[in-house]
């Protein structure tokens, strides 16, 4: 090896329009390393891996500052395909396999050794006949350099999971000149056996010289298998260290740690005695991609409790549990009463409102007006809103007009009338219409799922501000989904952190980087206890 | 909607008239150019306007219901309701077992004709609908299981129903010789002659002409009455909550409403206002049409509504109005002019109504998202 | 081994329905063997090439193409200008072939870029189009030709001399390729085939390349296809028996099931030998005795009296039923080539084909062009072999003709193969044969039988549609459980 790197990004920079995503990062990676990348939702890894694959989002947002360098070649990339050619791949999270065909042909895919043919000549090359031999036998001899002894020409379809993600590890192998390969959370999906497998796995490929980015949330992996690490945080770099230098609170800490501002308020973390509000009991959620596994917490009246996590671990598979729209399982019990979480409106009927985090998909319905989308939940679940017409009941317009002029002044939703369609209103101003929606209900308890993802400054504040109000004037109790630790910290009385779709950890608001850090990386308790005191 | 936008934004003559387009519809803009387009040419060949004008008036209260057939099922999520033939027989077969009745002389009593017709077609509507009820929930259920290809399944389900049919009206047991094939003594005939039964039983009361221009408006309140009522409906709770399932499932599953109940209730309400459409239809043509003749309905009652503005997803009751007369009124013109322009051409209609049927239809499902 | 008959019942349900009512048929017809198989065999060399233009789009995951109307009408304006023009026989059924290839590529492509912007909703989209396009047709038969284009020709147009005709004569073009008998057939492959070697030869030493004569790009197969057909060729001219032989363009129906039983136990025990000598996946040579055993059975079968009767009386046109096995070789080689690959990819996941660098578009536009080709080339076979074109319908049931054909065989909305369509053709028109006749003796009529096959081809096709949307639901819900299990 004549270059000490495979992959040096200096000074990298990225701003979509006035938003900073990334800032002077730099990571160096040399043959034969695993490199873990870490930091929280938005801390910029993807934004980072799309620069370094030339994904479109990239040059058609701009383009990005700072310099790529491939083995010591300077490279812009502006297709995925350009990265391939320069010897990247990446091991998806998803798996882009299909099932009907065989392991061969799956690792072959779109890159099929072919011989020609009389037809070929004249038509051209793809007309040429698959060499089905040679393609058999690459795919053995990647198979077997990641020592699966399972057999090639056996189709995908009922395979285990984990078997699934060795073949697509067995098709980036067999690229030619293969230098660097990018893990994205692969051990999502993997049970726990599969995941130690795949670490040795990763292991013997950088035996071979091949460099792995290895991005994960499992810091206890991290420290496994990784040599070095970099943390990002809001799109800066916060360090490189070798695994050997370091430890898991330390990493933790670099991965959440922030100067809070605006604590205010917030509470000691204490439980109040007030009665409460809604008891939840080993709650299973069945959402893709956000599955629950068994939370229990209670909440009392007049309370904002917090849910955080990384994205994917299930918190807002909580959320979309109790108000019945993916099914669940477990005892919910809100102001004494059970809910029956397989009906549908049941948790409306009990006085729980939800503001989804699905805004346009979820919250509203984008072609009808402001007023019809703040009424509508209310009219459906309470008959509200109607008004008698000879036999039949038929919408109210005046009284719908009425309240949704109300609400526009109360949340001051930014539009020309009520009558304006909320498809083309702002993301802030939708998430107000959706709150004034659940508000209409007149709730005894208020679940909001990211209320302010994807929403200016501005709206964030008020709809902040708002809910603090609600719960001070009228004894609203809180609770609230969201990604942003901060907003948290700032707001809640307490804050529950899932990690792989349990309650790892109940915290205050004060508690430390540290314990925070290890709570979103599913490390318990008790664990985190012991790290901490180390 | 259109007409709001374009004029609270503030913009260029240039912008204004893209947006008009854009919100109107090319296809739309095409066809109200060809309809007027069509009435000069009329006028310069010196034809009685009035006269046509009646007829397309006629027309547009004939297809009027079997056009509103397509809110419903637009509403609820289905999209346009192909499958709206499968109430079309259900109508007919009312039709068949009130005329049978009428010629048994179970309506005898009933002594004034203008009431007698109307009693048979009161009848026909109720027998049809007592079946086309049943089948439509049986037809929803169905549409719920494959939901994303509704469209394709409801084209084939019509078709089959239709030719299963066949059968059956070639062996109907019925005893009133006006039904029945005078050549084999067996089985229905293509086509009945209404005459004596309830032609023109909506059509007729109150008829009235200005010139060469014929009004029917028993009919036209017919359909004004249907169109208003599906109106009301859909201002009412369940009609909100229906239309709300097929906007936005997701949505409406947090609102708690059963998607799936709303969907069988659009496509029961459209196949039941398809056997209502066929009787209306069928009084004002004069004929009872049988066997293959419902095949293609679909298509033409689909394309109408699309005319007016409608689209797979998004139905109202004002593009029934536009949609269904804007139809009617190309091709009642196309007719005559054609004959009298190319005398030597006969199908010159027959291609107008291929090209535009399709066409619409095609424009709209291009128009929607493709599956990923 | 229960579970396996219930699978195997499970899987080809629709065959197995569509057997038994043909079987049911049969009896209840009357129809003797005679009758039945001569017809059976027209009719299958009639449709099936069609039937096989379907394939190739079910591959790209297109599904059933109901556009194949529109490479119809690419076949049918190229007949009609070639009669125009003077084309005749042989010479002018084949100048119909190459004036609708060009045609057939060009609405092929559009229909291909219409379906890329409605991807999902191909079939009902194919069915609408096939009926725009019929206004498009209708307008260019009625009014263009003769109205616009001023054409003098009795034989094609209306008295008015607008419009054309709708019943063409096909003339001399009449089962035109039905009728090139065997000596031509042989004569023209050997010097095909002669050349082929030649311009081969000529192209090695010119690039310089070695002459191999093993191996997958070897001489040694087009050489040992020459030499049959030297043997062939040769014999025309020294046995006089032979001679006369080759001239019929029609093979009875006991040398042609004999000659099919002979060639698939051939293949057959090359296969078999060839396994055993190369030791590949074990196991597998059990398939190929089971076939071995059923052609052994169905030998036997043709040796009842009745079959055999029946049988001795079918004339098979040997040209076409070339043609229809040179395609089902054809669509088998095309699948094991890149783009067949590609296509197979695509069918099955549009984006994971795309992470694999495949163009996806184009590949669906590629196989849309080649369906509605091939489509052209079956509604050419169609038409000469019914010796009259019918302007405005010849086209228009094509579509649900084949694809219920298809389906009856036990093709799915995305599975389709060649014995699909083969089986699908023999059962499908067997109904069709027997239909009629069955309810005459049945119901007095025959109306009902009429009735019923079409209703048996237009639920045939919504049943397909209901289990693969049906199936495309329960998948959806499937991955998602899949998804969260994880």
């Amino acid at each position: 090896m004549h270059e000490k790197y495979v992959l040096q990004l200096e000074g990298i920079r990225k701003a979509y329009g006035e938003n900073v995503v990334l800032d002077d990062v730099s990571l160096r990676v040399k043959p034969g390393e695993i490199h873990a990348l870490l930091g929280e939702n938005g801390a910029g890894k993807s934004t980072l891996m799309n620069i370094l694959f030339g994904m479109r989002v990239i040059h058609d947002t701009g383009g990005y500052d700072g310099v790529v360098k491939i083995s010591g070649e300077e490279v812009k990339f502006t297709a995925p395909t350009d990265a391939l050619a320069a010897g990247i791949g990446m091991v998806h999270q998803e798996f882009m396999l299909i099932p009907g065909f065989t392991i061969t042909e799956n690792i072959k895919l779109g890159r099929e050794d072919t011989a020609p043919t009389v037809a070929s000549r004249i038509f051209g090359k793809s007309l040429e006949r698959l060499d089905r031999e040679k393609m058999d036998g690459d795919a053995r001899r990647s198979l077997d350099s990641i020592g699966m002894g399972i057999e090639e020409h056996v189709r995908v379809a009922g395979l285990p999971v984990g078997y699934m993600q060795f073949v697509e590890i067995a098709r980036e192998i067999d690229k030619l000149g293969i230098k660097l390969l990018v893990f994205d959370e692969p051990t999502a999906v993997l049970t726990e056996g599969e995941a130690t497998q795949l670490l040795e796995v990763m292991n013997t490929i950088t035996q071979k010289g091949i460099a792995i980015i290895f991005i994960t949330h499992r810091l206890s992996e991290v420290m496994d298998a990784a040599h070095n690490m970099t943390v990002l945080r809001d799109g800066e770099l916060v360090g490189t260290k070798p695994i050997a230098e370091t430890n898991l609170a330390e990493i933790a800490e670099m991965m959440v740690g922030r100067s809070i501002e605006n604590l205010g308020i917030a509470a000691d973390g204490e439980e109040s005695d007030a009665p409460i509000a809604i008891s939840v009991r080993d709650l299973h959620v069945d959402m893709p991609g956000e599955r629950v596994r068994g939370v229990s917490f209670d909440v009392r009246e007049g309370e904002i409790f917090g849910i955080g996590g990384m994205a994917g671990q299930g918190k807002v598979g909580i959320a979309n549990g109790i108000s019945g729209l993916f099914s669940a399982e477990g005892s919910v019990t809100a102001f004494g009463q059970p809910l029956n979480l397989s009906r549908l409106g049941e948790a409306l009927e009990h006085g729980i409102a939800f503001v989804s985090e699905d805004r346009r998909g979820v919250g509203l319905l984008l072609d009808e007006s402001i007023a019809y989308n703040i009424m509508f939940r209310v009219m459906t679940t309470q008959r509200e809103f109607l008004s008698r017409f000879g036999p039949i009941k038929l919408l109210n317009r005046r009284k719908m007009q009425q309240h949704a002029d109300d609400m526009i002044k109360l949340l001051d939703i930014r539009c020309r009338s009520g009558r304006q369609k909320v498809g083309t209103l702002s993301g802030g101003n939708q998430q107000k219409v959706c709150l004034a929606s659940a508000l209409t209900a007149k709730p005894k308890l208020l679940i909001v799922s990211e209320p302010t993802r994807g929403i200016d400054i501005g709206a964030k504040e008020l709809i902040l501000n708002y809910l603090t109000k609600l719960r001070e004037e009228e004894g609203l109790t809180v609770i609230m989904i969201s990604s942003e630790l901060g907003e948290l910290r700032s707001l809640c009385d307490r804050i529950a952190i899932v990690a792989d779709g349990k309650i790892v950890n109940i915290l205050p608001p004060n508690a430390t980087d540290a314990e925070y850090g290890l709570a979103m990386s599913a490390v318990s308790a008790e664990e985190a206890g012991k790290v901490v005191q180390s | 909607m259109s007409q709001m936008t374009a004029k609270n934004e503030p913009s260029t003559f240039v912008k204004n008239v893209k947006r008009l387009v854009n919100d109107f519809g090319l296809p739309r803009l095409i066809i109200l150019t060809l309809f007027i387009l069509l009435f000069v040419m009329a006028g310069i060949y010196d034809m009685n306007l009035p006269s046509f004008f009646g007829d397309v008036l006629r027309r547009w209260g004939m297809w009027g219901i079997l056009v509103l057939a397509m809110v419903p099922g637009i509403q609820s999520g289905i999209g346009p309701n192909f499958g709206v033939t499968v109430g079309i027989v259900g109508g007919l077969v009312g039709a068949v077992l009130s005329i049978n009745m009428n010629h048994a002389g179970v309506f005898d009593f009933v002594t004034n004709p203008a009431l007698h017709t109307i009693v048979l077609a009161l009848v026909a509507i109720a027998i049809g609908l007592a079946l086309a009820i049943p089948m439509g929930i049986l037809y929803g259920m169905l549409l719920n299981r494959v939901k994303g290809s509704e469209m394709a399944v409801s084209v084939y389900v019509g078709f089959s129903v239709v030719n299963l049919f066949n059968i059956l009206w070639a062996t109907f047991p019925v005893t009133a010789s006006i039904l029945i094939l005078p050549a084999t003594g067996r089985g229905l005939r293509q086509m009945v002659n209404l005459r004596d039964d309830f032609g023109g039983a909506f059509d007729e009361p109150l008829r009235f002409a200005i010139g060469d221009m014929t009004i029917r408006p028993g009919l036209l309140i017919v359909f004004f009455l249907a169109c208003f009522l599906m109106y009301l409906f859909t201002r009412s709770r369940l009609g909100m909550m229906m239309s709300a399932a097929g906007s936005n499932p997701s949505y409406a599953r947090a609102s708690g409403i059963n998607v799936e109940k709303m969907r069988v209730l659009g496509t029961t309400i459209s196949t039941a206002l398809g056997a209502v459409g066929i009787i209306i239809y069928a009084q004002s043509f004069g004929f009872l049409q049988l066997y293959l003749a419902p095949l293609m309905m679909g298509f033409t009652v689909v394309a109408s509504v699309l005319l007016g503005g409608a689209t797979v997803r998004r139905a109202r009751v004002f593009d029934v109005l536009l949609g269904a007369f804007l139809f009617n009124g190309i091709l009642t013109i196309a007719l005559p002019l054609a004959n009298t322009m190319l005398p030597d051409v006969p199908g010159v209609p027959e291609m107008l109504r291929l090209i535009i049927t399709y066409g619409i239809v095609l424009y709209a499902l291009s128009k929607v998202k493709g599956g990923r | 081994m229960n579970n396996k008959v219930r699978d195997f019942l499970f899987e080809n349900k629709v065959v197995l329905l569509f057997l038994s009512i043909t079987l049911f048929a049969f009896w209840a017809s009357g129809l003797s063997t005679v009758v039945f198989f001569s017809e059976l065999f027209t009719r299958f060399g009639r449709n099936t090439f069609m039937v096989l233009a379907l394939l190739i789009p079910v591959i790209a995951g297109l599904g059933l193409n109901f556009g194949i109307v529109v490479g119809a009408m690419a076949a049918q304006i190229s007949m009609f200008l070639v009669i125009l023009w003077g084309g005749d026989g042989v010479s002018g059924i084949f100048s119909v072939a190459l004036l609708a290839t060009p045609i057939a590529i060009v609405l092929g492509y559009l229909v291909g870029r219409l379906f890329n912007s409605m991807k999902g909703s191909e079939m009902i989209g194919g069915m609408v189009t096939s009926l725009f396009a019929d206004g498009f047709y209708q307008f260019l038969f009625l009014f263009v030709f003769g109205g616009i284009i001023p054409i003098a020709y009795a034989r094609l147009m209306t008295s008015t001399g607008v419009g054309v005709l709708n019943a063409i004569d096909l003339g001399d073009m009449r089962q035109a390729l039905d009728n090139i008998s065997m000596f031509h057939i042989l004569n023209v492959s050997f010097f095909v085939m002669l050349a082929f070697v030649a311009l081969l030869l000529i192209y090695r030493l010119v690039k310089k390349q070695p002459i191999k004569m093993f191996g997958p790009t070897g001489l040694i197969k087009p050489l040992v296809i020459l030499g049959f057909l030297l043997i062939g060729y040769i014999l025309t001219w020294t046995v006089t028996p032979f001679l006369l032989f080759t001239y019929e363009n029609r093979l009875n129906g006991v040398y042609a099931s004999r000659l099919v039983a002979i060639i698939i136990s051939a293949v057959q025990i090359y296969h078999i030998i060839r396994d055993i000598r190369d030791e590949k996946r074990p196991g597998l040579p059990i398939k190929r005795f089971v076939i071995l055993g059923l052609v052994a059975v169905g030998f036997l079968v043709t040796l009842l009296p009745e079959i055999s009767n029946g049988l001795a009386h079918v004339r098979i046109p040997v040209f076409t039923y070339m043609i229809i096995g040179g395609l089902c070789l054809f669509i088998k080689w095309f699948i094991n080539t890149r783009l067949g690959q590609n296509m197979r990819t695509i069918g099955q996941d549009r984006n994971v084909a795309t992470a694999a660098g495949i163009n996806v578009d184009r590949t669906r536009i590629i196989a849309m062009i080649m369906s509605t080709v091939l489509a052209a080339y079956g509604q050419i076979i169609i038409i000469q072999s019914f010796g009259v074109m019918t302007t405005y319908g010849a086209h228009m049931n094509v579509g649900l003709y084949a694809i219920a054909a298809l389906l009856v065989g036990g093709a799915t909305v995305t599975r389709a193969s060649v014995k699909h369509a083969i089986i699908g053709v023999l059962l499908f028109h067997s109904l069709f044969i027997l239909a009629p006749a069955a309810s005459t003796n049945l119901m007095g009529a025959a109306l009902f039988g009429e009735y019923f096959r079409v209703f048996a081809a237009n639920a045939v096709i919504a049943l397909a549609l209901i289990m693969h949307a049906w199936k495309r639901v329960k998948k959806r819900k499937n991955e998602k459980a899949k998804a969260t299990a994880a």
